[in-house]
């Protein structure tokens, strides 16, 4: 039996990363989790945030909007509606992402507004 | 029998058509390279995505709270065609196919006495399409001002598709573009995408398309375990059907452009060596009417040295 986890990481434009890892952490709508090898079959949606992958001893970060993490006995797939490795992220083009964020933050009403709520939290603590 | 000078300006002429066709052919081959990565890497996505809906639907289905996106209305009355074509022409048979098959697609519908509404996605199709549907078409939406396809344009198209759903417009809802067989060949595809649940069982279905990666994604052996989901089913479908909508859309928006392109590079190629073949004809023309003008400049220069 493999001591390590399927990982892959797609998005609609393309696949970023398809391989073994040790262990992955999700930021999911319910709050984080970790999936480590031979975790239990599981789907969740995720939130804004980042996602960490542990490898050799390694942390390898990006930075997703969006999907769902889907955990079969085969590994772990993240859907992830836009995904880049953080490390590309550039500041300025988050700052302006927050903004926009905070602006529709102020438009939102009900459900929608917590929705959104979130992203900004999510964006926030990707800055930090 | 044209004049030397005509001719000349005929075959410079047609050197220029040929230059440009050259030049597009090569243009739409570079394009082209790219267009196919884009499509090539967007699979795994739609692929999973679908996976993952078969695996959701399987416990779903039957249930009283099923979505209606996945389960359908439970009429078949009103139908609405997407139909993607590309934003320019110059490419051979290619918007011409697509729109052939849509109309064939009415043309069945309205038999059959249902209500058609048109979505066009793309010019093209638009400007075919308006003279015989234009009162059926309710929309229409432009690539042009995007200069790269990406998953936001999808989305805009997406969450119209959905909002209309929502607002009970249409029951049933159909895709129809080109799928990306290989550089010479494209094949107009018309595809469900509202009930979901057609549209996966006619995914997996579609055993013509080879050994693709999806068969092996679309039923993992769970060992007996039960999935958990976070939040419930209904929260996750909720979200991921529109979302499966959006990556249809964009998967097919990718065929097309790698479609296009495709066969751009096949009728500019045609074009260019058309062009050339008429360049070699209007050569021999041009060399045989110089021949004659001086065979009988000569006779003429002898007959009147000899009448002297």
């Amino acid at each position: 039996m493999s001591d390590k986890l399927q990982f892959s990481l797609v998005s609609p434009e393309r696949e970023l990363f398809n391989g073994e890892v040790d262990q992955v952490d999700v930021p999911g709508t319910e709050g984080d989790f970790g999936v480590l090898p031979l975790h239990a079959p599981f789907m969740a949606a995720i939130r804004t945030g980042a996602i960490t992958v542990f490898n050799d001893g390694a942390e390898t970060k990006y930075m997703i909007q969006g999907g769902f993490a889907d955990v079969t006995p085969d590994g772990l797939t993240v859907l992830a509606e836009r995904a880049t490795l953080l490390e590309d992220v550039d500041a300025e083009s988050l700052a302006a992402e927050i903004a926009s964020a905070e602006q529709a933050l102020d438009a939102a009403e009900g459900d929608a507004k917590l929705d959104v709520a979130q992203h900004l939290e999510g964006l926030k603590s990707l800055q930090a | 029998m044209a004049s030397l000078k005509e001719l000349r300006t005929r075959i410079s002429s047609v050197k220029n058509t040929q230059k440009i066709t050259k030049a597009m052919q090569m243009v739409a081959a570079a394009k082209l390279r790219k267009a196919q990565q884009a499509a090539e890497r967007s699979r795994p996505y739609s692929d999973r995505i679908g996976a993952v809906i078969t695996n959701l639907s399987a416990s779903m289905a039957g249930s009283e709270g099923a979505p209606k996106l996945l389960v359908g209305t439970g009429s078949d009355q009103t139908h609405l065609l997407v139909i993607a074509t590309a934003d320019r022409g110059l490419c051979g048979g290619f918007n011409t196919n697509i729109v052939r098959a849509a109309r064939e697609e009415i043309v069945s519908l309205e038999k059959l006495g249902k209500t058609v509404k048109i979505m066009c996605v793309g010019k093209k199709g638009h400007d075919q399409l308006e003279r015989l549907y234009g009162d059926k078409i309710i929309d229409f939406i432009s690539l042009k001002e995007h200069k790269t396809l990406n998953a936001a344009i999808a989305g805009e198209i997406g969450g119209k598709i959905t909002d209309m759903f929502d607002a009970g417009e249409f029951d049933i809802c159909k895709l129809i573009y080109s799928k990306f067989v290989n550089v010479m060949t494209q094949e107009p595809t018309v595809k469900t995408m509202i009930p979901a649940i057609v549209a996966v069982g006619s995914r997996t279905g579609n055993a013509d398309d080879g050994p693709s990666a999806a068969d092996d994604v679309f039923a993992p052996d769970l060992k007996g375990a039960a999935y958990e989901y976070e939040p419930d089913e209904e929260g996750i479908l909720k979200v991921l059907l529109p979302r499966n909508i959006n990556t249809q859309i964009f998967a097919a928006l990718l065929e097309n452009n790698a479609g296009e392109m495709g066969s751009k590079m096949t009728a500019m190629d045609n074009a260019t060596r058309n062009a050339g073949e008429m360049i070699d004809k209007l050569t021999l023309t041009f060399n045989r009417t110089r021949q004659a003008q001086i065979t009988s400049e000569l006779i003429e220069i002898i007959s009147g040295a000899e009448a002297l």
